[in-house]
């Protein structure tokens, strides 16, 4: 059945034949009902195991602290169900949304590698340089188990080429553009305008953190079908605009102002007036897609040795692995102390998780933004980091000093 | 469109059924109940139709990867739409439709036609589609 499906992925992506790859991330662990178990049972019945280093998505629960979980028993049991299937394939329990992050499971520029959760395509695609297309749900396992994927799209170096460019415009003040505020941002304005093509932006300090372009890209992948973009000076495709097109010409350049950059950040709050410092919040989700060590860091930076205020929930998502090396440094017992929670395997938008409240819920999260008022129906304010964190300690959206100039 | 119409087949299968024309791209996670078949993306502008039983037209597909899944789970919960007929090709249908005759045996044609063709479809049009992805209004 694997390789029925990888050959129809051929067919329909019309390539002529199948490469080899080097590895694969799994995002078919995530629950959506019988049908995704029914199929991992088919796949274990016919003896299947991958043939290529695995790392696995989030699944529908935190199997480390399966107390977090506030919903049907049943759901969670099936959801553990389907992780565990997995497992026994083959596949490596990361369980995380950013495999790019766990040292093990970083492909190197160039590789073919078949990536599913489209966060980690684009990261794969634009900041490793590594090659994927965007594989989803049966197809992912099936490359993994034959080792094959379709000759297409992404893995041909002429379909990375950027056919867009997208130029911050002489109006977006350079704090801003040094600040982690704009990044989640640019990422809504960059899906909306590409779609799915490749875009570059052009304009940004070179030399990006890898946080910060995580951040562009997941929320690219949230508004838009974004699979890969370039930046200029910061992804390895684009040490020029030259080399991201490939010494041809864009289709498009388009200026983007500091104009549509505010209208992407108000709309990413849903609460009236967009959060303005003093809202009383009664959550802080932050860690998506999952925090890295850099970020955990931050956030005890940012806590300064206050907790939350009493009565807000402070969540973290985070991958295991991660908290694994958070546990030997001592990190994450400090943070538990001031009264940060600590979620692995999954995703506080997926599992029901957080404590239920009346009030708004605040991220730092461009694609938490976009999906958790559908998913788990929150009112959401949006900001940085350590407005996040700040915010928390006092119960009450804090804002930093703006980068935004005045409106 | 007279005798009918021929299309690329990205999953194979017959069947028949009314047309809903979808005004928007339609993501299946987040945007089908899986459980009855019906359009639970609040930004939709078809929000609360149901695709259950009909040939579902549409140019795109939108979102997410696990479209696939909710497919074959609509296919498993007996609400999924006879056929699918777009405007682009689509893996994550195509693949969600395969892996539901895989492991329960029906099919949901997904074809693709060509743009004016797809455009000459009606909504509430009898549609039968026949092996091959020969489309005819009847």
């Amino acid at each position: 059945m694997a390789m029925r499906l990888v050959v129809r992925a051929a067919e329909v992506l019309g390539a002529e034949r199948l490469i080899p790859i080097t590895r694969a991330h799994v995002d078919s662990c995530l629950y959506h009902g019988e049908a995704t178990v029914d199929f991992v049972e088919r796949l274990i019945d016919g003896g299947a195991q991958v043939t290529v280093p695995t790392t696995l998505n989030v699944g529908a629960l935190d199997l480390l602290h399966p107390e977090l979980w506030r919903g049907d028993p049943r759901t969670a049991e099936r959801g553990r169900l389907l992780m565990d299937h997995y497992r026994s394939l083959g596949c490596q329990p990361t369980y995380t949304c950013a495999p790019y992050q766990l040292p093990f499971a970083r492909p190197a520029f160039g590789e073919q590698v078949a990536w599913a959760e489209s966060n980690a395509i684009v990261f794969c695609n634009s900041v490793l340089g590594a090659r994927t297309e965007r594989y989803g749900d049966f197809t992912d396992i099936a490359c993994a188990i034959t080792g094959r994927v379709p000759d297409a799209g992404l893995h041909r170096t002429e379909a990375r080429r950027a056919v867009l460019v997208l130029r911050l415009g002489d109006d977006v003040p350079a704090d801003l553009r040094d600040s982690d505020a704009l990044y989640p941002v640019i990422g809504i304005v960059l899906g909306r305008r590409a779609g799915s093509r490749v875009a570059v932006i052009d304009g940004l300090p070179p030399a990006a953190s890898e946080d910060r372009l995580k951040a562009i890209g997941a929320a690219a992948a949230s508004s838009g079908a974004v699979a890969m973009f370039h930046a200029v000076g910061s992804t390895p495709e684009a040490p020029t605009l030259d080399a991201a097109l490939q010494g041809g010409e864009p289709e498009e350049v388009v200026v983007i102002g500091l104009a549509e950059l505010r209208a992407a950040r108000d709309e990413l709050s849903t609460v009236a007036g967009g959060g303005v410092p003093g809202t009383p919040i009664g959550t802080v989700s932050v860690g998506t897609p999952h925090a890295s060590l850099d970020e955990l860091r931050a956030i005890e930076r940012e806590l300064a040795g206050a907790g939350p205020a009493p009565g807000v929930e402070l969540l973290v998502s985070t991958a295991r692995s991660l908290l694994a090396d958070a546990e030997e440094e001592g990190l994450a017992r400090r943070l538990r102390a001031l009264g940060v929670e600590l979620l692995v395997d999954t995703c506080s938008y997926i599992a029901p998780v957080l404590r239920p409240s009346p009030l708004p819920a605040m991220t730092d999260s461009g694609k938490w933004a976009f999906y958790a008022p559908g998913n788990i129906g929150v009112e959401v304010v949006f900001g940085t980091l350590r407005e996040c964190i700040r915010s928390a300690v006092t119960g009450r959206v804090w804002r930093d000093a703006d980068p935004w100039g005045a409106a | 469109m007279g005798g009918g119409v021929r299309g690329r087949v990205l999953a194979d299968g017959a069947a028949e059924g009314r047309a809903l024309v979808l005004d928007e791209p339609l993501s299946f996670w987040g945007g089908v109940d899986p459980g009855s078949g019906a359009i639970i993306d609040a930004r939709h502008p078809q929000l609360g139709a149901s695709v259950n039983g009909r040939v579902l037209v549409m140019q795109a597909v939108r979102g997410s990867s696990s479209s696939s899944s909710v497919l074959a789970e609509t296919v498993r919960a007996g609400c999924a739409p006879a056929a699918v007929l777009l405007g682009e090709p689509d893996l994550i249908l195509s693949v969600g439709a395969v892996v539901a005759e895989e492991l329960y045996g029906t099919r949901v044609p997904v074809i693709q036609l060509r743009a004016g063709d797809l455009a000459a479809i009606p909504d509430g049009a009898a549609v039968s589609i026949s092996d091959g992805g020969e489309v005819t209004i009847r």
